[in-house]
């Protein structure tokens, strides 16, 4: 039998309906498994049972009225680390705001929140959202609940953990180079990045200001598009949001993929491409094709020199963010006497900041300074205009572009931890979407000869979310995976 | 060629310590990541516009009327050192002759 903990939203949702079950039982089931699982996955950094317990309480009394229910109402979430919450720790993954306590809440986190889902915890992630393997968190690992040897992807690799293993239903994380959509792959869920500005901003601790989202950890891609619903939209908060109204992401779910041109990235599957990726990911396209879309190559010339574009650009705007933690008004200081307040600053910053956020200021400060601004910023900066024209190439002769989200399955931990290059390319085909502002998921669309999950990207034009979910709804469907974790069947 | 970066220079920028240790192997590690980040130039030519964010928005204000504010106390509960109604830091002008 299936546990609460482990069904997707849209069937605790009809079981809520039905009065077959309540939020208070959902959460109990949710809280059970926490118990069971946590300490080896190590996906929540802060949980928060006794106010969840308090909300799905007020939920039923809610719910007993017969009101109207959102689909988010009665499903517990978890809120990745780095988007705030009134009265929650929220530490970043970090030394540095390992006790800060926000006094606000992230809009997404509100509107969830005020939509009836019940915060589960915050989860682990790795340090300001800085990394592909969740192996920066000052607070330890997150292991991968399909095999604890190895890492669950990053940055949001809590999130990512937490759905897969059943602690949460949905979960929010954020995705500046593939934080969202890179875990989501390597843990066997779905993962969902929206079009820039989609989602408010507002209370997510900011990493990289023109590459962040907030985005979605889900079960099933009729879930990612619910979750959006509720959570897009203009945010005055936020001057980056886009006041542009929230379709009906759910309306066109079932209208399957006959007709439409997919695209296939034809540098997506070259060299680097484990050949378990490759093979799963192309025979989910024959799928696509057999169901009756358009599949043809597309280029995207300029992505080989995307990632280049982003190790500049990220770290430049996150060397400028991460100047506020100074030790004055939130977050650590120093101990000890400090002969004035820069000194206090410099041992602030060294003692509070992990080894990838130190070199990620560095690297962003030096792009940034005086002489060098010109052939590395300004530069990216050009390359960034290049691949949003590749793009726009591409959409004219398809209507969504498909490609393995990462080149790689979950990798062991300690693997690639000493060599920031490697580590880098985890994220090679995640990234352009976030320099070009597109929405892109992620799918589940097999296993590999290891048995570890494969993810698949679907990439759409600027606010056409909805046809990532009718695509991906219909390859899920197709393909009819069982996406459940063998550390599952091992309870 | 790795690129060679004055990493004294760069850390007082970013008013980061750094123990000798970290300093040698960032120096070595930030040089290969800046020749691989410096393919940029090979693509970006003079007639290129730079984006510096993929869906631009300018000037976004909001009606100008009063709106609530944090209080000061919850504004102060995060401070690592408060005195009264203010953040208290170590001295910051320089004293003496």
């Amino acid at each position: 039998m299936t546990e609460l903990c482990d069904r997707t939203g849209s069937d605790l949702s009809a079981m809520l309906a039905a009065g077959q079950t309540s939020a208070t039982e959902i959460l109990a089931s949710t809280l059970e498994r926490i118990a069971d699982v946590d300490e080896r996955t190590g996906a929540l950094l802060t949980p928060t049972p006794q106010l969840a317990r308090e909300r799905a309480e007020e939920l039923d009394v809610y719910l007993a009225t017969g009101a109207p229910q959102s689909p988010a109402a009665g499903i517990p979430v978890a809120v990745k680390d780095v988007l705030t919450t009134n009265g929650i720790r929220t530490t970043c993954g970090s030394k540095i705001l390992g006790s800060y306590v926000p006094p606000y809440d992230a809009t997404a986190w509100t509107r969830l929140g005020g939509a009836g889902a019940v915060l589960v915890g915050k989860t682990n992630c790795d340090e300001f959202a800085m990394g592909s393997s969740n192996e920066n968190s000052a607070f330890g690992p997150v292991r991968n609940p399909w095999d604890l040897e190895r890492v669950p992807g990053g940055s949001s690799g809590g999130s990512a953990a937490a759905v897969s293993a059943g602690e949460a239903v949905w979960a929010l994380g954020t995705d500046t180079g593939g934080s969202v959509r890179q875990p989501a792959s390597l843990c066997g869920v779905v993962g969902l990045k929206p079009t820039y500005g989609r989602v408010s901003r507002y209370g997510l601790i900011a990493f990289a200001s023109s590459l962040d989202n907030v985005g979605t950890f889900t079960r099933s891609v009729r879930d990612a598009a619910s979750a959006l619903g509720v959570i897009a939209g203009h945010d005055p908060r936020d001057a980056t949001s886009l006041d542009v109204e929230v379709p009906d992401y759910l309306a066109g779910l079932e209208g399957g993929v006959a007709g439409l041109r997919v695209g296939v990235i034809s540098e997506a599957f070259g060299e680097g491409v484990a050949p378990g990726v490759a093979a799963s990911v192309r025979a989910a396209i024959d799928r696509l094709e057999a169901l009756g879309a358009a599949v043809g190559e597309v280029s995207l010339p300029h992505a080989g020199y995307a990632l280049s574009a982003y190790y500049l650009i990220a770290p430049s705007e996150a060397s400028s963010n991460l100047a506020r933690y100074d030790g004055v008004r939130y977050g650590l200081r120093a101990e000890g006497e400090h002969a004035d307040s820069v000194e206090m600053m410099f041992a602030t910053r060294g003692q509070g900041f992990g080894p990838e956020v130190k070199r990620r200021i560095m690297l962003g400060t030096y792009a940034l300074s005086a002489g060098y601004y010109e052939a590395y910023y300004g530069q990216a900066q050009k390359v960034r205009t290049l691949i949003i024209r590749d793009y726009e190439a591409a959409f004219e002769r398809s209507d969504l572009l498909v490609s393995p989200t990462s080149p790689t399955t979950a990798f062991r931990i300690g693997e690639k931890a000493d060599d920031p290059m490697a580590m880098y390319l985890n994220d090679i085909f995640t990234i352009p979407a976030n320099l070009a502002g597109v929405p892109a998921i992620s799918v589940p669309c097999g296993l590999d000869e290891a048995g570890l999950p494969v993810g698949l990207q679907l990439t759409a034009p600027v606010l056409e979310e909805a046809i990532l979910f009718r695509v991906g709804h219909a390859l899920e469907q197709d393909l009819g995976l069982d996406m459940r974790p063998p550390l599952l069947a091992r309870l | 060629m790795p690129v060679d970066i004055d990493i004294d220079h760069v850390a007082r920028l970013a008013r980061l310590d750094l123990t000798d240790e970290e300093k040698t192997r960032l120096r070595e590690q930030l040089g290969v990541i800046l020749e691989h980040a410096a393919t940029v130039g090979e693509v970006a030519a003079a007639d290129v516009p730079p984006t510096a964010s993929a869906i631009p928005r300018a000037n976004v204000f909001r009606e100008d009327v009063p709106e609530p504010s944090l209080p000061a106390d919850e504004a102060l509960r995060n401070a690592p050192e408060r005195g009264d109604d203010r953040f208290r830091v170590p001295r910051i002008v320089e004293t003496g002759s």
